[in-house]
Order: structure tokens, then C-alpha cells, then sequence
């Protein structure tokens, strides 16, 4: 069973592999002359006045919020999904009741304004 | 010792088969892009390296590869230099589960849908990452636009793989593209053709193309997350970009265009006469489809405003997967033929 998931960890370590092989590689060959210029941070040629850890937009982080509700029941559903030809009407209208009860979550989201950016 | 080495050396070979071409493709796909945009806009695109250009892409990495990486005084270093390996690496390791052929796949699991879902989803990371161990404005206004984004065109995504689920009875992708056999009408595009759309916007705005640049948004956040990248550092990204698209391409096909299947199945001479191609050639045409209208996309649709492309990704995207879910739902209880027999 598990030794079907071994390629995938081999593949995972070569594309990690490809990456840091690359960005190595480049180092070795590539010119390294810095300077401060150069390395400060970019800001349209001007030097930056103040520091880039700005407050954000606390919509962001609601947004993460509705996402992992909606993506933990995007996990409930994957299961039911594939064993639904053989769970019969039951297990449908079980299912389709969850979804209802998701629905009016979703709706009552919507309503107060959760999804709105302006 | 040897002996144990020799299964591992035979997987590595073939990683490598999967690897090298992908790669190339990569390559040729940047190439494709500039040709194909260049021709849309009345130009001819690249043309000075090589026939026709076509050694544009090699002489670019080879630049790439030659110039200096930047690791600017207000990173932070380590994650500065991890972030774009974990651009490229989720976006290769991906392919291990497509099924390339009847029985052409590196790792024939059963979860092979959920790993595509898992490891594209890792890619946010990569972006998160960036813009915050730049440490500079640009970066860390991308890549919050773009973390918001692809999580929520995520979920549309994931509501839209459900619907496939559901038709298709297996989350093994080779099962899934043998349960579509019966020829063009049999495939999922048409019963599942809402979400067959929802799945290939979401696609178009998880890999931050145009229409749904936010993250980059050139004239605006300069070029957003990776900013501050140069170099090798900044290939790696782009690899990782178009690696992702050609990986959401093949995807596509596979879930709703019949992977490997003849297109002529069931059609009685054509069929025979076009038995010889072996299923390889029809996913790699599938999936050259779903490349072209990328391109397409990039090249006739204009930026979105922000607003617009949350309000298209919840509003728009999420109650249609979800109402198709009750829909298909139904069709299998009512087991309309011939797709849910």
C-alpha cells in the first residue's frame, strides 16, 4: 500500500532537489558583488522611509477564516463523494441537509457583508 | 546492497522521463506564450535566437542562471532563499499522479486527486513566504492579495473536484478518466460543464494569470511577492509559475476531457482509423488545448480590480459548484444515463 507512495517522496526530494541545485549552482558561477544600493529593499529608486512590516487589511485574515471553514467542509464531502453510489438516498438527503445547514451559513455570511471589498 | 538500490534507481529513471520533458515543456510554453501573445497583438514575437527564435528560451535561463542572485540587507535569508525552492518543487512533485497513458503513471494511488490538491495548495506557501522575507512593501502587498485570492478560488476549486468525485466514483485519477470511456459525449464536460468552467477559472486565478494578476499587478505593485528577486531565484519562481499552469492544463483534461482517451471512440471507422495513436498524443493535445486558451485568456482580458475578483470567487464561482453538487447529486440518485448509469 505505502510502497505506492514512494516514488512521490522520491519526487518530492528531486523537485526540492531541482530548486536548491539551481539557486546553488548559480551562486557558484554567477558574480556576488553587493553593495548597499543594491541591497536595500526596492522602492522606485527612492530609499525607503519606513519599515515594510505595515499593518494589512484585517478583511485578509477574514478571508483565512471563511476559508478554512469552507475548506474543512469541502473535506467532509470529499469522502461521501466517492462513496455515494453505494450509500443510496439515505446517505444523499444526509448529505444534501449538511449542505443546507452550510448554505445558510454562506447566505447569512454574504448578508452581513463578509464578502464585500469596498 | 545493490539489489536494494536497483527499484530506486528505476524510479529515479523514470521520475527523470517525467522531469526532462516537463521541463522542456516549460521552457517552450514561455516561448509559446510570447509567439502566440505577439501574434494576438499584430507582432511577431521573438525572433533573433536560433530559428525562428526558438532558442529564445535557453539563451533566457541561460542569463538567468549567470546573473547575481540579490539577498537584500532587510531580508530575512533563510526564507528569502527557501521560498522559491518551495515555488518549484510542489509544482514538479504534482506530476507523479498524472496518468500520461493507460497505465502510464508514476504512482497509480488511490488519493491521487486529494495529492494534486494537497501539494498545488502548498504553492501559497512559496508566495507567503517571499513577501514576507523581502521585507518590502511591494512584496508583502502581493503577496497578501495573492494569498487571499488563491485561498479563496481554492475553495470554488475544491467544490468543483467534489462534483468530479461524485461522477466519477474514485479519487484515482486513472479510474477517473476510465469511468468518462465511451467517446466525446461520455466525458465529464458536458454533464459537469458548469463546473468544468468554475474548475478552469479557478485554475486561471490559482496560478495568478491574467485576468486575476492581482499579485503581480505590474503597473501598480511593480511585480508584487517576488520583487526583490533576481536571478536564479526569480527562474525559479517563473518555472514554478508555468510548471503550475501546464500542471492545471493536464489536470483539466484529465478530469473533463478523458485524459488519454480517443476523442473518435464509439464512432464507428474513425475510431479504427485513428487506433494507431497511442492515448499519449491525446493528453498531450488536450492539454496543448487548455495551454493555448491560457494564452488566449492573457492576451484579450484586462486586469480585474480586486473587489471584482473576490466577488467572482465567492459569490459567483462557490454557489454555482455548490448547486451543481445538489444537481449531479440528484442525477445519480435518478441514474440518468449514460453518465451515471
Amino acid at each position: 500500500m505505502l510502497t505506492n507512495y514512494f516514488p512521490i517522496l522520491v519526487f518530492i526530494a528531486i523537485g526540492i532537489a531541482v530548486g536548491g541545485g539551481l539557486i546553488i549552482f548559480s551562486r557558484l558561477i554567477a558574480p556576488n558583488k553587493p553593495n548597499a544600493e543594491k541591497l536595500s529593499p526596492y522602492e522606485c529608486g527612492f530609499p525607503a522611509f519606513e519599515d515594510a512590516r505595515l499593518p494589512f487589511d484585517v478583511r485578509y485574515y477574514l478571508v483565512a477564516i471563511l476559508f478554512i471553514l469552507f475548506d474543512l467542509e469541502t473535506a467532509f464531502f470529499v469522502p461521501w463523494a466517492v462513496v455515494l453510489h453505494k450509500i443510496g438516498l439515505y446517505g444523499f438527503l444526509s448529505m444534501m441537509v449538511f449542505l443546507l445547514i452550510l448554505v445558510v451559513g454562506f447566505i447569512y455570511e454574504w448578508k452581513k457583508g463578509a464578502l464585500e471589498w469596498e | 546492497m545493490l539489489n536494494e538500490l536497483i527499484p530506486l534507481i528505476w524510479i529515479i529513471a523514470k521520475i527523470l522521463v517525467i522531469l526532462i520533458p516537463v521541463l522542456i515543456a516549460v521552457a517552450y510554453y514561455t516561448y509559446a506564450e510570447r509567439k502566440v501573445i505577439g501574434y494576438i497583438q499584430v507582432r511577431i514575437g521573438p525572433n533573433r535566437v536560433g530559428v525562428f527564435g526558438l532558442g529564445q528560451p535557453i539563451a533566457d535561463a541561460v542569463k538567468l542562471l549567470f546573473k547575481e542572485m540579490i539577498l537584500p540587507t532587510a531580508s530575512n535569508p533563510i526564507l528569502f532563499v527557501i521560498a522559491p525552492v518551495i515555488a518549484i518543487a510542489p509544482a514538479l512533485a504534482a506530476w507523479a499522479v498524472i496518468p500520461f497513458g493507460d497505465g502510464l503513471v508514476l504512482a497509480n494511488i488511490n488519493a491521487g486527486l486529494l495529492y494534486i490538491l494537497a501539494i498545488t495548495s502548498l504553492g501559497v506557501y512559496s508566495v507567503l513566504i517571499s513577501g514576507w522575507a523581502s521585507n518590502s512593501k511591494y512584496a508583502f502587498l502581493g503577496a497578501m492579495r495573492s494569498a487571499a485570492q488563491v485561498v479563496s478560488y481554492e475553495i470554488a476549486m475544491g467544490f468543483a473536484l467534489v462534483v468530479v468525485l461524485m461522477a466519477a466514483d474514485s479519487t484515482n485519477l486513472s479510474q477517473i478518466v476510465l469511468h468518462q470511456s465511451g467517446g466525446f459525449w461520455h466525458w465529464f464536460w458536458l454533464p459537469l460543464l458548469p463546473v468544468f468552467v468554475v474548475f478552469f477559472i479557478s485554475g486561471v486565478a490559482e496560478t495568478n494569470r491574467l485576468p486575476f494578476d492581482m499579485a503581480e499587478g505590474e503597473s501598480e505593485i511593480v511585480a508584487g511577492f517576488h520583487v526583490e528577486y533576481s536571478g536564479i531565484a526569480f527562474a525559479c519562481f517563473f518555472l514554478g509559475e508555468y510548471a503550475s499552469i501546464i500542471l492545471i492544463c493536464a489536470v483539466t483534461a484529465t478530469l473533463f476531457l478523458g485524459g488519454w482517451l480517443s476523442p473518435f471512440q464509439g464512432i464507428p471507422g474513425l475510431e479504427q482509423a485513428f487506433a494507431f495513436v497511442p492515448g499519449l498524443v491525446w493528453f498531450v493535445l488536450k492539454t496543448w488545448v487548455f495551454m493555448f486558451i491560457f494564452l488566449w485568456i492573457r492576451a484579450t482580458f484586462p486586469r480585474y480590480r480586486y473587489d471584482q475578483i473576490m466577488r467572482l470567487g465567492w459569490k459567483i464561482l462557490i454557489p454555482v459548484a455548490v448547486v451543481w453538487i445538489a444537481v449531479i447529486g440528484i442525477a445519480i440518485q435518478l441514474h440518468i444515463p449514460p453518465w451515471f448509469t
